[in-house]
């Protein structure tokens, strides 16, 4: 019924449009009736407490979960008929790495880089990127062997490897020094025509770099969704306790 | 970014590679199955209490061992790419996923081959008074190893996803690799019999193994996508 409705809504300059969107894992509802839509280009901050859905709502947005109920439609293309159209143009940092613990770190992001068909194996985006993020010598160092900032490090390295249009992020800067949080920055923020998705308990960065705030409650609920000027830190914080958030 | 996208032989050589570099390094499944087949072997010569084998007791006493060796490397088989976000990975690039089904056969079948280059000459050596029936065998058990190849990678990746990966996947797979057993185990009842090795129904055995594999790996081939959802 709802999918007979959505046919052909995927609208041109949207990069997110979820209608009735609902995830369940078994019995338990982790997602609840989220309405969402995003323009092309533009930044989404997530927040919400822990438990609240964000991550699932990214893994859904990475086409790596189906929702349960309801329509969602990413770049134009519905999901997840069309998840597959989907491939290679979303790039995502979650809370695993997807990077291989026997295999060095330049041969994690060479093995990416087939993957995604990247000229020459990527070796010369493989040396810049590794190089940005302070790894270069660190290239043949096995990930199993690294420190959790490295390996985060690395794992956005993968993520923007291949020049993503949607960045999906979950906690990107977690286990990051100031230092290595700002070498990683500049990868993953703006630029023309990439549309991020951020999930942060940071709720200052959150507010700073993003266009648009959407805060889930704990039961999964939307709490608001606004832009990003519409939003002060004290009415962001609000969805960590069980404060009342007053209507816009 | 528009780039063309890799082939499905590009992606299966990739992951491949990387699964035998994998392999090499952490030497997680081939010792292992190898150092199993041997303690097998010793345990059937001191069980049967017999220095010769030969006939459906040899034949049987073999593929026994390499299968139970195989379920060693199928359990493992995905297990990387389920703990270290191979399946992901895979979903997020614009590649077949069917291309790490036939990446992960053919790394089964490369890991049965170095066991059998060590287990055959044991089982020789255990068993067999002569070895003239080996030869002949070697394109039953590379079918038979394709059989295990394309039937463990099509169920190793469910029974990786359930909490119960050690119990689930013997229980599927045994039942399913009955008929290679069967297959194999009587063309080598033929050729280990005492003497010199028997040829009858010999081209049968292979035709029933080729087409077992091939069925198997079609089946995977269809539907290995929908495993990989979620």
């Amino acid at each position: 019924m709802l999918a007979a409705s959505f046919r052909g809504m995927p609208e041109l300059g949207k990069a997110i449009h979820a209608s009735g969107l609902w995830r369940a894992y078994g019995e338990r509802w982790v997602l609840r009736d989220l309405d969402l839509d995003l323009e092309i280009g533009r930044t989404l901050a997530v927040i919400g407490p822990n438990g609240a859905g964000k991550s699932t709502l990214l893994r859904i947005a990475a086409t790596l979960l189906r929702p349960t109920e309801g329509e969602v439609a990413l770049l134009g293309c519905e999901l997840p008929r069309e998840a597959w159209k989907l491939r290679g143009r979303i790039g995502y940092v979650g809370h695993s790495s997807l990077l291989y613990r026997d295999l060095g770190a330049a041969e994690n992001l060479r093995f990416h880089a087939r993957l995604f068909g990247l000229p020459g194996d990527g070796s010369e985006r493989i040396a810049e990127l590794l190089e940005r993020v302070g790894l270069a010598h660190r290239a043949g160092t096995r990930v199993g062997e690294m420190s959790a900032g490295m390996v985060q490090r690395l794992a956005v390295c993968r993520a923007v490897l291949h020049e993503p249009e949607l960045l999906v992020l979950d906690e990107p800067l977690a286990n990051l020094d100031p230092a290595a949080a700002e070498s990683v920055a500049p990868l993953i923020g703006r630029a023309a025509g990439r549309t991020r998705i951020l999930v942060t308990h940071d709720v200052a960065a959150a507010l700073n770099g993003a266009d648009r705030v959407l805060a889930l409650a704990r039961d999964g609920s939307v709490a608001f969704d606004r832009d990003a000027s519409a939003v002060d830190a004290e009415l962001a914080r609000s969805v960590y306790s069980d404060v009342q958030v007053p209507s816009a | 970014m528009n780039r063309p996208h890799p082939t499905t032989r590009s992606v299966i050589a990739t992951v491949l590679a990387k699964d035998l570099r994998v392999e090499l390094r952490t030497l997680q499944s081939v010792p292992a199955m190898v150092l199993f087949s041997t303690t097998i072997y010793v345990i059937f010569r001191f069980g049967l209490d017999r220095t010769s084998l030969d006939g459906s007791l040899a034949a049987g006493v073999l593929m026994v061992t390499i299968l139970f060796a195989a379920l060693l490397a199928i359990n493992r088989l995905f297990v990387a790419e389920r703990e270290q976000g191979g399946f992901e990975a895979i979903r997020l690039a614009p590649v077949d996923g069917t291309a790490l089904f036939f990446a992960k056969a053919t790394a089964l079948v490369v890991y049965l081959v170095a066991l059998e280059l060590v287990a055959l000459p044991v089982f020789w050596l255990f068993f067999l008074d002569d070895g003239s029936g080996l030869l002949p065998l070697l394109p039953v058990l590379l079918l038979l190893n394709l059989g295990l190849g394309v039937t463990g990678a099509l169920i190793s990746p469910m029974a990786t996803n359930s909490s119960a990966r050690d119990l689930i996947g013997p229980l599927i797979l045994l039942p399913l690799l009955v008929p290679p057993m069967i297959a194999a185990s009587s063309a080598g009842e033929s050729l280990l019999a005492a003497g010199d090795p028997s040829y009858e129904r010999y081209w049968t055995w292979l035709g029933t193994l080729g087409l077992y594999d091939l069925i198997f790996g079609l089946v995977g081939w269809a539907v290995f996508d929908y495993l990989l959802e979620d």
